[in-house]
């Protein structure tokens, strides 16, 4: 458990009661989106976690440790911290700015440079052109880009991020969201990402806190969330229903992924077991000789026989190239399977769709739909 | 580059000025005891060192003044402070060094002292802006990558107040070299005793001989103040200004 939180409760000294007895944990690695309207309490929930803001009851364990037990610079400089209005250093270059951090721990100053340059590539930003600009000469998207390499400067374990993409025009932003998860998908940071976008929210979540007027409505995955809505303020909140008419006007053939690794049934085990490892995956999907789907393997599975026939899970829920989305989504949510495989009328497989495709489908239908 | 022309220009203009007169015959020959260059060098350096010395120990009080009440605990000060000091400079300068008789007595000191009040205000106020107008959100996320307040002071407040803050400091420099031609009226020295005694004697070459030289000081004062100021701005903050 990196973040926890325990009934944590904010009441600024003029009364006014912001979070109240918050309670939830992320795990390390984990992107936790904390979602609400304006004023439900996202923000002095983030910044209670590296102390900018005092809590007033409850407790936050970082790693374990009570937070309000340790010295609170120390453990800002091993938290990243990104917002909105991004604060770059306006009289330091950009080199400087991604080096804050690691000046204030005392790296060298080669140390530094280079972890700036790394950082500035991670971003997508040219090194050689932009170390040593400044802040006034950069594009809004650009900024935030530096935001973001400087949050990572002396690579925290934590980062703490505030609508980090929030001031952007919504291509920049779309761009920025893809980059930051591949990104995340290579550095495994435990984040917090505070946002009040519901599409934002479920696209970049592993879990989202719903707040209310400073109350965790419901912690889930995007897809509980969407699809098993705690209540009506949940489900207004997320727009369910208009998020599922936008999957409607889609069809799996337009998502889907087609080159997919597959094994044969009558394949030893130990050549499924090379493969997964080979295309660094966890499970492939079975077919016979003519190509036709008979069902998953997974690597659990594959000690239990020699065959893959023998240890195979046979499954009969498929799609369709013409299925529409919300329907293949509903077919998943009821078999609990993340993968479906997509097959023809006579049962060959043409290709796989997986709960990630959907997800980004619904964002991208919901953005589309947001800037018409 | 234009400015620095006419600035030099306008300079060059003045001392010509001053030099022209002075060697002027016939002033000489008049009811009263004519400046020489010996006297205008000699009012010019105690102009001069009026100017410094008020200037220095309004830069003392008023930089620290400024800032302080913009930290935290002492905010609620900013207002009284900020505008105390403006009392100064609503009362004209004359009455300001009028009254220091009274209360210090004639001399140099009730000069420096009347001159160190009325220069007080633009760098008290700058001061103060200066660290106040800085974007929140920079203080914010110093604070959050884990700087202490100490850092934060030094490393992100005040270079980024500086440029405000020397701008004060100029524009007071300015003003103290114009006020203190009334120095000499509570015992000071400096070009104003040439100037006043042109306008009492109603003469106004002999108003121009310490008028002109009190120009050229607050013309090259400021332009040297500025040139620091200049070399003191990050470069970060000039591309700033460059571009809005
Ligand atoms: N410093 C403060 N003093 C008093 N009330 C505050 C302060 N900061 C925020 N609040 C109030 O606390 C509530 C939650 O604010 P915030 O955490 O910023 O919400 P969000 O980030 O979700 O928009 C709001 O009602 C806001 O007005
Ligand atoms: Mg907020």
């Amino acid at each position: 458990m990196m973040i926890k939180l325990d009934l944590v409760t904010k009441v600024y000294p003029d009364g006014t009661e912001a979070v109240k007895e918050v309670s939830f944990e992320v795990e390390a690695g984990e992107l936790c989106v904390l979602l609400g309207p304006s004023g439900c309490g996202k923000t002095t929930t983030m910044k209670m976690i590296n102390r900018l803001i005092p809590i007033t009851g409850g407790k936050i364990y970082i790693n374990g440790g009570d937070s309000t037990k340790m010295n609170e610079n120390e453990l800002r400089r091993n938290i990243g911290y990104a917002i909105q209005d991004i604060g770059l250093f306006p009289h330091m270059t950009v080199g400087q700015n991604i080096g804050t951090v690691p000046s204030l721990k005392g790296w060298p100053k080669a140390e530094r440079n280079k972890r700036a340059e790394e950082l500035l590539e991670l971003v997508g930003m040219n090194s050689g052109e932009f170390i040593d600009k400044y802040p006034s000469e950069l594009s809004g998207g650009q900024c935030q880009r530096v935001g973001v390499a400087r949050a990572l400067g002396a690579d925290p374990p934590i980062l703490l991020m505030d609508e980090p993409f929030g001031a952007i025009d919504p291509i920049t932003r779309v761009r920025l969201q893809d980059e930051f998860l591949k990104i995340q998908q290579d550095i495994k940071k435990t984040i917090i990402f505070v946002t009040h976008d519901i599409y934002e929210a479920i696209k970049m979540g592993d879990k989202v806190a719903l707040m209310k007027e400073g109350q965790l409505v419901q912690y889930d995955t995007p897809a509980n969330l969407l699809y098993r809505p705690k209540n009506e303020f949940v489900e207004d909140f997320v727009g369910a229903d208009r998020a599922l008419k936008g999957l409607q006007l889609i069809r799996v053939k337009e998502v889907m992924t087609s080159s997919l690794p597959t094994v044969k049934a009558d394949e030893k085990a130990e050549a499924a077991r090379e493969r997964m490892e080979q295309e660094g995956i966890d499970w492939l999907v079975v077919v016979n000789d003519d190509g036709k789907f008979l069902g998953w393997v997974g690597k659990a599975e594959l000690g239990k026989g020699e065959l893959v026939k023998e240890v195979m899970n046979s499954s009969a829920i498929t799609v369709t190239v013409n299925t529409v989305l919300n329907e293949a989504l509903s077919l998943m949510l009821s078999s609990g399977a993340n993968n479906l495989p997509v097959v023809s009328k006579d049962n060959r497989l043409q290709g796989v769709l997986s709960f990630d495709i959907i997800r980004k489908a619904l964002t991208e239908v919901s953005q589309r739909r947001q800037s018409e | 580059m234009r400015r620095r022309v006419i600035l030099i220009g306008l300079l060059m203009l003045l001392v010509g000025l001053t030099i022209w007169i002075t060697n002027l015959e016939w002033i000489k020959e008049g009811v009263y005891k004519p400046f020489t260059w010996g006297d205008i060098m000699s009012a010019t350096i105690s102009h001069l060192e009026m100017v410094v010395i008020a200037e220095l120990i309004a830069i003392s009080i008023g930089v620290p003044l400024g800032i302080l009440v913009t930290r935290p605990g002492l905010r609620r000060l900013a207002t009284p402070v900020v505008g105390g000091v403006g009392v100064g400079q609503t009362i004209p300068s004359l009455a300001v060094i009028a009254i220091m008789a009274p209360l210090l007595g004639f001399g140099l000191n009730s000069a420096i002292v009347a001159l160190f009040i009325y220069g007080l205000l633009p760098i008290v106020r700058n001061s103060y802006a200066g660290i106040n107008n800085i974007d929140s959100a920079i203080v914010e996320a110093a604070r959050g990558m884990g700087m202490t307040r100490g850092q934060i002071a030094r490393k992100i407040e005040l270079p980024l107040a500086l440029p405000v803050i020397m701008t004060g400091i100029r524009i007071s420099t300015v003003i103290t070299v114009g006020t203190a031609e009334l120095a000499v009226l509570v015992g000071g020295k400096g070009l104003g005793l040439i100037t006043l005694t042109g306008v009492f004697s109603m003469q106004p070459l002999t108003i121009l001989q310490g008028a002109a030289p009190t120009a050229a000081l607050a013309i090259t004062l400021g332009f040297i103040l500025e040139r620091i100021e200049n070399s003191m701005t990050s470069r970060g903050l000039k591309v700033k200004a460059a571009m809005a």
